[in-house]
């Protein structure tokens, strides 16, 4: 500043060494009150001791934390991450005993699996070469790779179990029942799509595991009617090893390069996507078919209503 | 009796969700049990007293005049939520600490695993080729199982039991899922995970997995055991045979599903349609243990032999 405008200085006096009266004082044009600044210190040291009351902290939570209901209200609804909850939920509901957690543990589960996933794909290469290479490294030199593969393959697992005992509890609640019937459908479609996420995955670190139950899999694939080569009526419509289904499916007649690719594909980006599709469709269902179904009060049977057609 | 070899199917990484399904199947099937019958002792009860009916708040969890029937998500659900991922997150660090995943040798086309599995939880299916073509268990019935599965809501006509546990109200429902779930599908994931050794044969728990074992049975279908030698005799034979179990299956389908009043009164509120499909279903997941015992007993591979497809 001073280089730049030295007349600036040479028009006013010098500050004295005391300062003026208020104690202020004024250097390079600037004027400085020492009992000012020491307030507006203390202004901040002060706003320092409520975060809360910070115009920053304010900009990003724009919700009291208090126990009133109106602010843990909006803590929910106004919040990305937990709008999809209801502002509140059946008393009852809340217990273990009622749902088991299996559906949401399914969604957690999903997520650490997305997360461990995309982690294994720095180190992953979908090629003959080096898939197996890659995971031999996963396992010895990366760090915390064999940890990371040890809980996607776990959480994996974990998956297919927690989505079938979700389905299990939902029967046996009769939660598909009106009106949530085409949630109930849904459902059974992200469970096929979790299997398919699985077996795409089993493929992936290219040994004989693999390779064997994959060979298991897809040689089924053979045997479909019409489109495949062994299945009934197939050939009878032109199906041979190098056009019917199995071909489709691995990119090939046999489980090769290409079948590692789309297996790759499949498991990484297609699935999922369709996956994320149907939980969204079915989590903004579950709300708008009426919320979690119960523990609902228990009816009667002198009080089922005649059948409306 | 081999322990090692039990200890050997039994410890493989891969198997702990079969070996953990053997107690949490059972497990969670006892605890919904046990939360039906409570809520089938409050029906009883309410059932008798009509004037009980109509004050009470119809449930078993307790209830007071003046409490809130509804509770703020946050903080009540939220940290029901957040204790779950934690313990999950705890359970899965502990899993992956422990046990590796496990790795082969590399692919190698010409060297066939034996046996040589699928991935666990399609174990049923390939039990399942045991006893029908790979058309019919790998393609037809998964598909059968997935409409099936889509179409409950749908062909399930007892508007009772809507959001609670209970095993009165809805008797058939249960058992039939039941059956189809834990009976079939679950079971047969856990012989073709802890019964089928080398060759995919059967090994009793406990038995040597013996790669040179063979076993001197032969399988002969139906028509050769009655004696048609000739088509189109045998496919017409074979024909009348899955037609004659189709009858006497659907049959005895109507006569549980018509066992009590109330089945009936539910019957009745269904259209012809919901109870076609219902029977259509019904009488295929019966094949199956069927076609099972008729393999497993009496060594029998075919019951319908055509040119096209075999059943």
């Amino acid at each position: 500043m001073a280089d730049n405008n030295p007349t600036d200085v040479k028009d006013k006096p010098a500050a004295p060494a005391g300062g003026n009266g208020n104690g202020a004082r004024t250097l390079l044009g600037v004027t400085i009150d020492p009992d000012e600044i020491k307030k507006k210190a203390q202004i901040d040291l002060e706003g320092l001791k409520q975060p809360t009351k910070t115009e920053v902290y304010k900009s990003i939570f724009r919700v009291k934390h208090d126990q009133t209901a109106r602010s843990r209200t909006l803590g929910v609804l106004s919040n990305v991450f937990l709008h999809l909850h209801p502002a509140k939920v059946n008393r009852d509901a809340v217990r273990y005993n009622f749902t088991w957690g299996m559906g949401g543990i399914s969604f957690y589960l999903f997520w650490v699996l997305t997360w461990t996933g995309v982690l294994l794909m720095f180190y992953y290469h979908p090629t003959k070469v080096q898939a197996f290479r890659d995971i031999l490294y996963l396992e010895h030199d990366v760090p915390f790779g064999k940890l990371l593969r040890n809980m996607h393959r776990w959480a994996a697992h974990a998956m297919v179990l927690t989505v079938q005992l979700h389905m299990f509890r939902v029967f046996l609640t009769g939660s598909y029942k009106k009106p949530r019937q085409f949630n109930w459908s849904v459902g059974v479609i992200l469970l096929v799509l979790t299997l398919l996420l699985s077996f795409t995955g089993y493929l992936l670190p290219d040994d004989q595991l693999g390779f064997w139950a994959v060979t298991v899999g897809t040689n089924m694939a053979r045997a479909t009617p019409m489109l495949g080569h062994e299945g009934p009526f197939g050939p009878e419509l032109g199906m041979t090893p190098f056009n019917d289904v199995r071909f489709a499916l691995l990119g090939g007649s046999i489980v090769d390069a290409n079948a590692l690719l789309r297996a790759y594909i499949w498991h990484c980006i297609a699935i999922p996507g369709f996956a994320a599709i149907f939980m969204i469709v079915h989590f903004w269902r579950v709300r708008k078919d009426g919320g979690i179904s119960g523990p609902a009060p228990i009816m009667l049977e002198k009080e089922i209503k005649p059948v409306r057609r | 009796m081999d322990w090692h070899q039990l200890w050997t199917i039994v410890s493989l990484p891969d198997n702990i969700p079969i070996v953990g399904m053997l107690f949490i199947i059972p497990f969670f099937t006892w605890y919904a049990v046990r939360q039906a019958r409570a809520n089938d002792r409050l029906l009883e009860r309410l059932e008798n007293d009509p004037e009980l009916a109509k004050t009470h708040h119809r449930k078993v969890q307790p209830f007071q005049k003046g409490w809130v029937r509804e509770v703020a998500v946050w903080p009540y659900l939220l940290r029901m939520e957040f204790l779950a991922a934690i313990i999950v997150t705890i359970i899965l660090m502990v899993w992956s600490i422990t046990l590796d995943a496990p790795l082969e040798e590399p692919a190698n086309p010409s060297l066939t695993m034996n046996p040589s599995k699928a991935p666990w939880y399609f174990l049923g299916l390939q039990e399942m080729l045991v006893y029908f073509d790979p058309w019919i268990a790998g393609v037809v019935m998964p598909t059968l199982i997935i409409i099936g599965l889509i179409v409950i809501p749908y062909i399930d006509a007892n508007p009772l039991g809507n959001g609670y546990y209970t095993y009165k109200q809805r008797r058939f429902a249960i058992w039939a899922f039941i059956f189809g779930f834990i009976i079939l599908w679950c079971s047969m994931i856990v012989i073709g995970t802890l019964i089928r050794g080398p060759g995919w044969m059967w090994f009793w728990p406990g038995m040597t997995w013996d790669h040179n074992r063979l076993i001197f049975e032969i399988n002969r279908d139906l028509h050769e055991i009655v004696g048609i030698t000739s088509q189109p005799w045998i496919g017409i034979f074979g024909g009348m045979v899955v037609g004659g179990f189709m009858v006497v299956a659907g049959y005895a389908c109507h006569r549980i599903i018509t066992a009590t009043e109330f089945s009936r009164k539910i019957l009745g509120r269904m259209s012809l349609l919901q109870y076609a499909i219902l029977q259509g279903l019904l009488v295929i997941m019966l094949a199956l243990p069927v076609k099972m015992a008729a393999r497993l007993l009496f060594r029998i591979k075919y019951v319908w032999v055509t040119p096209w497809f075999n059943v």
